[in-house]
């Protein structure tokens, strides 16, 4: 029961780290409740279709399809959180200051929403796919135990999701959206590393050279700690130079992304609250 | 306009047709491969050459998937019963690299030695 309830904590543990940071980076967007609930909904439905279908993507692109779908939902999500930290660039002034009546006075528009439910519905879909399949290979097998290991490893996994999110929450407010924002720089970044990685796998893409260092010793990804890393700055413990490369690409374009938004925000809104009181 | 978008398009015709070149020029990667049976690696221990890029062919021979995966050359793979999977590995400098089945993690435990 414990290996099974373990497996499934390492999967719900990836998807708990992103689905907290998102929902942290939305704080203060109305139904974000819904929205949250419904992406998790979706990403357990996906979940269940890509295993049913697992077969017949395996089969794709001359049997490197797994790679290709797990690169194309990552890849995915990390284009949903670069759209969501420009539009924040250009937002979040606005959202900060008026914190306190969020839902009366601040119109949020529709971006928060609509990638709170894509990349917890992606992230969900991923890890889930994983499980689905692990649990299918237990019943064929004639395990026991299914039931409480799945809730254990489930129950674990969202209360070390829940630790971070509360975590998040003790920010200080007039820091807060900027370091959500950086963490979901970072969390893109180890997102298109990871997809890299996929395309690599299936030869699609070059390493460009062995590994550039292994710091295995120091920092096991097989780890707690190194696979809460991994998810959520995209630690490698034996990096290939092409996911370096990528890596620091995500973050130099997201960043550049930023100024430009907040600067054409700045020209077109520069001093927004007494905008509102005009207005 | 419409001329325009033909000499597009024949220059993105001509670098896909010079990357194909390129990639079927390329040298074959060898093959090495391994099985998958009653949750365990056939052989446990595969010999790699250092510094090559490898194709491992796994072949899942049980009922029940498996993830191939390993954290010391960073990679994962689901192999669907009753399948093989092909996983493209290196280049790796020398040494021992673990690699093991998810699903099967007690028994499904392997070496990759790279030399």
């Amino acid at each position: 029961m414990l290996a099974i309830a373990l497996l499934v904590f390492r999967e719900v543990l990836e998807a708990a780290l992103i689905v907290s940071i998102v929902a942290a980076a939305t704080r203060g967007v109305p139904r974000r409740g819904a929205a949250l609930l419904g992406g998790i909904g979706l990403g357990v439905l996906g979940a269940l279709l890509v295993a049913l279908g697992a077969g017949r993507i395996a089969a794709l692109f001359s049997g490197v399809g797994q790679e290709v779908f797990n690169a194309g939902v990552l890849l995915a999500a990390v284009l949903m959180i670069a759209w969501h930290v420009i539009w924040m660039a250009s937002h979040g002034r606005a959202l900060a200051m008026q914190m306190q009546d969020v839902g009366k006075s601040v119109r949020t528009g529709v971006s928060p929403l609509t990638v709170l439910i894509a990349v917890v519905a992606l992230a969900v879909l991923r890890e889930g796919s994983e499980v689905v399949l692990f649990l299918y290979g237990l019943l064929a097998g004639g395990a026991g135990h299914l039931g409480a290991g799945l809730v254990l490893g489930l129950a674990a996994g969202v209360t070390i999701g829940l630790l971070l999110y509360f975590g998040l929450l003790r920010i200080p407010l007039r820091h807060f959206f900027a370091a959500t924002n950086a963490l979901l720089i970072l969390l893109a970044a180890g997102l298109t590393a990871d997809a890299v990685a996929f395309l690599v796998q299936a030869d699609l893409l070059p390493a460009l050279g062995e590994p550039l260092w292994d710091s295995s010793a120091l920092l096991s990804e097989h780890s707690l700690p190194g696979q809460a890393l991994h998810v959520l700055v995209g630690y490698s413990a034996r990096p290939a130079p092409v996911q370096l490369l990528v890596w620091m690409t995500t973050v130099l374009l997201l960043g550049i992304g930023m100024r430009i938004a907040s600067k054409a925000a700045h020209r077109t809104h520069p001093a927004s609250p007494q905008r509102a009181m005009t207005s | 306009m419409p001329h325009r978008i033909s000499i597009l398009v024949s220059v993105v015709l001509a670098l896909a047709a010079m990357g194909t070149a390129r990639i079927a020029a390329a040298a074959e990667p060898p093959t090495f491969r391994l099985a998958i049976v009653n949750h365990r690696f056939q052989p446990a221990t595969l010999t790699i050459p250092a510094n090559t890029k490898v194709k491992l062919v796994v072949e899942n021979r049980d009922a029940t998937p498996e993830e191939f995966e390993s954290n010391d050359f960073d990679r994962e793979k689901i192999i669907l019963p009753n399948s093989r999977a092909v996983i493209f590995v290196g280049p790796l400098p020398p040494g021992r690299y673990r690699f093991f089945g998810e699903f099967n993690p007690a028994t499904a435990q392997g070496v990759l030695h790279v030399e």
